[in-house]
């Protein structure tokens, strides 16, 4: 697939680092030109869109149907706190616990 | 320079929902932490939003009384940072199509009107809160907020000194308040804003590098923190240096604002529709049906006050400024229905003044609007001069008792019969023979003693404009 891709949506290597920064990801220089390798790939899918002439077309929004898709202002019973907090790797004080935060 | 200010403002109000904006937790303030989260607003893998139907509502009317254009369909967007208070890595809210649109409110500083341009309101989710005291090297999050539905309305830069930046922030929480979609509590945080302020040197049109403000919590520290900004940001300007674009924050104890040095890339948020959710279809009928419900709004109300009970703006812009005291001065004219500027001063004067002192709100007021509107009546139709009228208020303050009961209880009707007075007259003629010479004399200033101490001697329940009418007949001789 990666033969598709063509320069005009190609992505830089800055660019897989400054996402991975964003994402809070560590990624050795393999894992760098790999997932570069399959961002270009899954660019240059999308852009056959660009292929099409959409002049004229509505913005599609959202594939749902539109209509009424609201909920009552109704209470519904809330998780007992020790099963919310059970997946947490820490807790405390019936609290989630973080490394402190330095504002 | 002579520079000119150049404010605006993002505020923030928390919806008084029962339940949160896409899951069905409880919204209540003030639980044990963590008491109130389900795998939605704890943004466990797999679960699915679903809006609730009266923050939608509530944007609406918001919108209707703001005179914005409601977006249809409006759509949500998924707002990405890292922070622990919120839990799925990203934030629901509205980015490219929010709810309203283009809307005005109107402001009065000084006795001069102006519209401030309401660049748009929309619909998104409050995140948790961080606990930090006291607790070595870790944080501690409590979830309960996270989820709770907040308003953020938008304004133009339109606001040119802090006055006009408080008392837009005045008008906007009124009006949330007469709508009752948010409780404006401000110490809780439920009602708060972030300003945007920047200098330009007067007769330019050019906007200067701004700086924004978080998370201002009361109309003083607001208006504090704004002069603060000016006088430094004139300071750099003047000494020939930039401002630069940052965020800061006002420092209460210190009376300073600080910078909160947040780091650059912090601030690409990759927005992106949000794939959990279907555009908002907010159908004409509906909008309408809302608006129809729509209680009276401040600036309707004080104008209706105007026209309807000859106040003047003034007065019926304080009256208006809470709901709950137009609500009773309303009822209080209601009541009695002859005098409405009297009604007036009294609720403006001493009760509000009496509330005050106790720290009372109009809402907890001890004093019905039928004994207030009583009491005028009695004073209106003579019975009562106004001075007795401040002790008969002393008096049933705090009581269930009538006005016209306490008169009568205390045998307080005011004298207004020829004979007695003129008997009282006579007695006080009597005992002060050197002032009476002395203002036959010529000394004319002494009338307003003979007044005194008539009135005195009737303690105070004379009818003072027959005090002085037969006083002035008696003292010729």
């Amino acid at each position: 697939m990666s033969d598709d891709v063509s320069n005009e949506v190609g992505i830089s290597r800055n660019e897989v680092l400054k996402i991975a920064k964003l994402g809070r990801l560590r990624l050795t220089d393999a894992e760098v030109d790999a997932l570069g390798k399959d961002l270009n790939a899954i660019l240059g899918y999308v852009a056959k869109m660009g292929e099409l002439d959409t002049t004229g077309v509505p913005t599609l929004e959202h594939a749902a149907e539109f209509g009424d898709t609201c909920r009552d202002d109704e209470n519904r019973p809330s998780l007992p706190r020790e099963e919310a907090l059970a997946s947490a790797p820490r807790t405390g004080d019936g609290c989630f616990a973080v490394p402190k935060i330095i504002e | 320079m002579e520079y000119e200010v150049v404010i605006g403002l993002e505020v923030h109000c928390q919806l008084s929902t029962r339940s949160k904006i896409f899951c069905g937790c409880s919204t209540t303030f003030g639980n044990p932490p963590n008491s109130q989260t389900c795998p939605i607003c704890l943004g466990h893998p797999g679960v699915l939003p679903v809006l609730n139907r009266k923050v939608v509502e509530s944007a609406v009317m918001m919108g209707l009384a703001t005179h914005c254009a409601i977006t249809s369909p409006n759509v949500f967007s998924r707002k990405h940072y890292f922070y622990p208070d919120l839990p799925k890595g990203y934030q629901i809210s509205q980015y490219d199509k929010p709810i309203c649109e283009h809307g005005r409110v109107e402001i009065v500083v000084d006795g001069v009107p102006k519209r401030i341009g309401l660049t748009r309101i929309h619909m998104e989710e409050d995140a948790g809160k961080n606990l930090h005291e006291g607790l070595g090297a870790s944080s501690h999050v409590d979830l309960n907020r996270a989820g709770v539905p907040l308003l953020e309305a938008v304004s133009e830069p339109d606001l040119r000194s802090p006055d006009e930046a408080v008392a837009y922030l005045k008008k906007l929480r009124n009006i949330v308040l007469y709508l009752g979609i948010c409780d404006g509590n401000m110490e809780r945080g439920n009602f708060r804003c972030d300003a945007n302020i920047s200098l330009r040197p007067r007769g330019t049109t050019k906007l200067g590098t701004k700086v924004e403000m978080k998370n201002m919590n009361s109309f003083r520290f607001l208006k504090q923190a704004l002069e603060y900004e000016i006088k430094r940001q004139g300071q750099v300007l003047d000494e020939g240096g930039k401002i630069i674009q940052e965020t800061r924050q006002w420092d209460t104890k210190r009376g300073v604002t600080e910078s909160m040095r947040v780091k650059e890339e912090a601030h690409d948020y990759r927005y992106m529709p949000e794939p959990d959710l279907a555009p908002v279809v907010v159908e004409k009928i509906w909008a309408e049906s809302l608006r129809k419900a729509m209680p009276e709004l401040p600036d309707e109300k004080r104008e209706r006050f105007v026209s309807r009970y000859g106040l003047s703006e003034y007065d019926a812009d304080v009256l208006t400024a809470s709901r709950p005291l137009a609500d009773y001065y309303e009822a209080a004219v209601t009541v009695f229905d002859g005098d409405p500027k009297a009604t007036c001063n009294w609720v403006m004067g001493d009760l509000s003044a009496r509330l005050n002192e106790a720290g009372t709100d109009i809402a907890d007021c001890p004093m019905t609007p039928g004994q207030l509107g009583g009491l005028v009546k009695l004073i209106h139709s003579g019975e009562i001069s106004g001075k007795i009228a401040k002790t008969v208020f002393a008096d049933m303050y705090g009581t269930d008792k009538s006005a016209a009961g306490i008169v009568k209880e205390k045998g307080l009707v005011q004298v207004s019969d020829t004979g007695a007075i003129d008997a009282i007259i006579d007695q006080v003629i009597a005992a002060n023979p050197g002032e009476l010479e002395a203002y036959r004399g010529g000394k004319d200033k002494l009338f307003g003693f003979f007044v005194g101490q008539v009135m005195k001697a009737s303690k105070g329940q004379a009818n003072p404009g027959m005090v002085n009418e037969r006083l002035k007949e008696k003292l010729k001789g």
